[in-house]
């Protein structure tokens, strides 16, 4: 059987659990039927997809279904570039179902996320498969919608409901873009195949239209500044697989719908359409990380930092299209192999960070970091793989995170040979916008992994934390593993983008598995190259020499003395660091411009002995310039068209008749 | 003979839209039902017609239908509503008779300018046709909009579905199937309507819609 019959009867069989689950939902033990079914298909659909992209991927496979529009049927294709997501997504999903069959025995409404988890799954497979505008487009609603009932799942906590709405709003708006897009694309002739729309080569301006449309409709799935309002409030609403499925999983889906329409289906580039995604992705970078910075709830500061690292994948994609406009293509495979290895190590990190933020709100049901702390002493082996998480995501070598952008900075260094005036003064200032994005990151993971694992407990609830179960355990396990081999190795993975690269930009990178000793040479061996197993051995020989010879060379016997006792005998817990003072020194360098961030001191009046109070307020400026103004105009025009609801049924039948003559005077005086 | 054929029925479709015409300014309640069933009248005339020189027999059924139905049963039942509920009466006046035949021509007017320019290329019996099927159609919509008593907005109603079949039946080659449904609708339509009449007057003792208005608690 062909590869893609097989990943369709995979998206079959998860849309029929979805059904069973259902059905069974009632039974207890529906959560780890679901959660195992889910497991299976996905880590089969992942193999399938692996075996693809490091097989035969040159040669694309394809398949109609009698489904869809009547007169195209739906289409369904895997190449090289879908392979990839493919893998990338359905690695994503077994992470999480394997998470879920621990996680999911917690779940109080099991009801409101066992149906929609596997269809969830199914759509997200089904948008990198299609091969039509009507199938794309529909799958990419199944999937915003099953992820919106995801987010609904807790509907009764604070501020959930509200998510939803922003959310479904949002998505709504990403489609209709993506929908005008395709509308573009396809033509006065309406074909919707796009096998057709690679064929036709659109005008100039009717390409950078639907560059910008793609731009929205995809940007305001991912995250993209200033569509990214809702990724912070929905993302951390869902149970934590979830969200590190729309985290880490969804926002590669609709990096996905970007690439395939800018770099596949709308032919040759031009030099600016990279200068545009290029500023955007830097802002988003930037924007993101100081968000961030700014929240104390866990698993919102991971969503901020998802947005953080989708302006480098953005930023990467603008290089690649700046290259290939200029017909770089080598420097344009650089850029798109940073690029897509950045979403595939975002993929892992992420999704590690959130089920560790899972993992701490089942041991302890809190997110504000300001009541945790102390946790590695009760969660040894969660803290452990946070850390692993942290510090790939930080870009620290050994780690992953520290390839893809290194690689990204090698393709902005590459940027001087560009012959546009603009790229060149762009593209630097883009590149210490990211060097400022990446060091900030930094910052935000010390504090988050700082204030939340270590020191002590600022909670009881904290203080009585213990270790999750097993399959948690070992989800996490897994993707810190991957993290580090995909460090240490990154040449296999670069290699395995090859024919990504090749299909997309029609180059790739020189072959990284012959390089000795497993190095890798992105350009040339006298420019640069960078060895992971090397650093990795060198990191760990230091650190074991430096913990050699601190023991040999200080006292072993452990000692336990008073902490802290310089004038505060009673050192309570709160004497530590809380997270919002660890972001202070931040928040008064960028907030104060960026945040409207304005701190004041209450005093009390004299002879009171209540406490002075430090009060901190923050203002999205995104937020207030852009959204509430819509929101009014929306809520105004809504409050006017109301009264339609209220007319007599003459009234109403004279709508119709008026409006009717009136489109038939339209279409008589039509020249 | 050609000229002659189009001739008749170019006829028959022209005098349904003088008909519709008639019911615009009848104010009496019986007097727009027995203009309506005249209206019908003239309906299964002009699709018997059409049957005869498409050569197309099942259009015969649905001029039997349009004569049966709507030129007796629907004139008849709703005579028998209209008696039972006392309002033989009642005078309509919502927009006085000359505004409304002017606005009628208008339509007319819209009609032809619109159906003869989309269909440039279709046959010119099936051109005339159209334009003058949508012209009813259009004459009825008017009706119903000018219209505050329920009875007579159902009348409206039937008349624009008389604008339907004549299109329906100038149209060559278009299914039996289709009018039945067609006829149908219009018979369940009005049995739907007529319980809904005998609703609202035992809820309020009158069939003006204003009062239900008045009911819902809005201004007129």
């Amino acid at each position: 059987m062909p590869t893609i019959n097989a990943l369709l009867f995979c998206v079959a069989a998860l849309l029929a659990t979805s059904m069973i689950a259902v059905a069974l939902i009632r039974w207890k033990g529906a959560t780890q039927l679901t959660y195992g079914a889910t497991l299976l298909l996905t880590a089969t659909a992942a193999a399938l997809a692996a075996g693809r992209l490091f097989g035969d991927a040159a040669t694309p496979l394809t398949v109609t279904l009698p489904l869809g529009l009547p007169w195209l049927g739906a289409l369904f294709r895997l190449d090289a570039l879908s392979a990839f997501f493919l893998l990338v997504i359905n690695l994503g999903a077994a992470a999480a179902s394997l998470y879920g069959l621990g996680y999911g025995r917690h779940e109080h409404a099991p009801h409101r996320v066992l149906p929609f988890f596997p269809a969830f799954l199914a759509g997200m497979n089904l948008v990198i498969l299609a091969d039509d505008a009507f199938c794309f487009l529909l799958s990419w609603e199944f999937m915003s919608l099953a992820s919106w009932a995801l987010v609904m799942a807790h509907h009764r906590i604070d501020d959930n409901a509200r998510a939803g709405y922003v959310y479904i709003i949002m998505a709504s708006f990403g489609t209709m873009a993506l929908l005008l897009a395709f509308g573009l694309l396809a033509g006065p002739d309406g074909d919707y195949a796009f096998a057709a729309m690679r064929e036709a080569a659109p005008a100039p301006w009717l390409a950078a239209l639907v560059l910008i449309l793609a731009l929205l409709g995809a940007g305001s799935k991912a995250g993209l500044v200033p569509l990214h309002a809702w990724l912070p409030l929905a993302h951390p609403a869902a149970p934590s697989h979830v969200s590190a499925l729309m985290s880490g999983v969804m926002t590669k889906v609709a990096i996905y719908g970007f690439i395939r329409i800018t770099f596949d289906l709308l032919g040759t580039p031009a030099w600016w359409w990279g200068v545009i995604v290029l500023i955007i992705g830097g802002v988003t970078a930037v924007l993101g990380v100081l968000y961030a910075l700014m929240q104390n709830d866990l698993k919102r500061i991971l969503a901020y930092s998802t947005i953080e690292n989708i302006g480098f994948i953005f930023v990467g994609l603008g290089l690649a299209l700046a290259f290939a406009a200029n017909n770089m293509a080598g420097a344009a495979a650089l850029a798109l192999t940073a690029a897509l290895f950045h979403v595939f190590n975002h993929t892992l990190f992420k999704s590690l960070l959130f089920f560790g933020a899972g993992a701490v709100l089942t041991a302890t049901g809190e997110r504000d970091m300001e009541k945790l702390g102390g946790l590695i002493h009760r969660m040894p082996m969660t803290a452990l793989f946070v850390l692993v998480g942290c510090v790939a995501i930080s870009a620290l070598p050994p780690f992953n995170g520290f390839v893809s952008e290194w690689l990204t900075l090698q393709a902005i260094l590459l940027s001087l040979g560009l012959p546009q005036w603009g790229l060149k003064i762009a593209v630097p200032a883009i590149g210490g916008l990211l060097a400022l994005a990446a060091t900030l990151a930094a910052a935000c993971f010390v504090r988050l992994y700082g204030i939340a694992f270590l020191g002590r407990p600022r909670s009881a609830v904290a203080a009585n934390a213990t270790d999750v179960d097993l399959w948690s355990r070992a989800s996490m396990g897994v993707f810190a593993a991957l993290c580090l081999v995909a460090g240490i190795l990154p040449g296999f993975v670069i290699d395995g983008l090859a024919p990504v690269t090749q299909y997309m930009v029609g180059a790739h990178m020189p072959a990284q598995a012959s390089v000795p000793w497993l190095s890798i040479v992105p350009i040339a061996e006298s420019r640069s190259s960078y060895n992971g197993i090397l650093v990795f051995i060198f990191i760990t020989f230091s650190a074991l020499l430096a913990v050699a010879v601190i023991h040999r060379l200080a006292s072993r016997a452990v000692r336990r003395a008073p902490a802290w006792d310089c004038g505060f005998p009673d050192a309570s817990p709160a004497l530590q660091y809380t997270a919002s003072g660890f972001g202070q020194p931040l928040r008064r360098v960028f907030g104060a411009m960026i945040f409207h961030a304005r701190e004041e001191v209450e005093m009390p009046p004299p002879g009171d002995t209540s406490p002075a109070r430090l009060q901190v307020s923050l203002r999205d400026v995104i937020w207030d310039a852009l959204y509430a103004p819509l929101a009014n105009l929306v809520l105004f025009l809504a409050g006017h068209l109301n009264r339609l609801q209220f007319l007599t049924i003459r009234r109403y039948l004279g709508l119709v008749f008026f409006s009717l003559v009136s489109l038939l005077v339209v279409l008589a005086l039509w020249p | 003979m050609e000229g002659l054929v189009f001739d008749i029925a170019h006829l028959l479709a022209g005098s349904l839209v003088l008909v519709s015409f008639m019911m615009l300014y009848q104010d009496r309640l019986y007097s727009l039902l027995n203009v309506f069933a005249f209206h019908a009248v003239v309906l299964s005339l002009s699709v018997a017609w059409q049957a005869y020189i498409q050569d197309a027999p099942h259009l015969y059924v649905t001029a039997v239908i349009a004569l049966i139905f709507k030129a007796i049963i629907i004139p008849l039942s709703l005579h028998r509503i209209i008696a039972r509920l006392g309002i033989h009466r009642e005078i309509e006046t919502v927009v006085g008779v000359g505004p409304t035949m002017l606005a009628g021509m208008g339509l007319v007017a819209l009609s032809l300018v619109v159906m003869l320019r989309a269909t440039a290329e279709a046959d010119p019996l099936a051109r005339e046709d159209l334009a003058f099927a949508l012209s009813v159609l259009l004459l009825g919509l008017l009706m119903m909009v000018t219209r505050r008593n329920a009875v007579s907005q159902v009348v409206g109603f039937m008349s624009l579905e008389n604008g339907l079949i004549l299109a329906a039946a100038g149209a060559k080659g278009m299914p039996l199937v289709v009018e039945i449904s067609v006829a149908f609708s219009v018979l369940i339509a009005f049995i739907v309507i007529g319980i809904f009449l005998f609703r609202i007057r035992e809820r309020f003792d009158t069939v003006d819609v204003q009062t239900l208005d008045r009911f819902r608690g809005e201004k007129r």
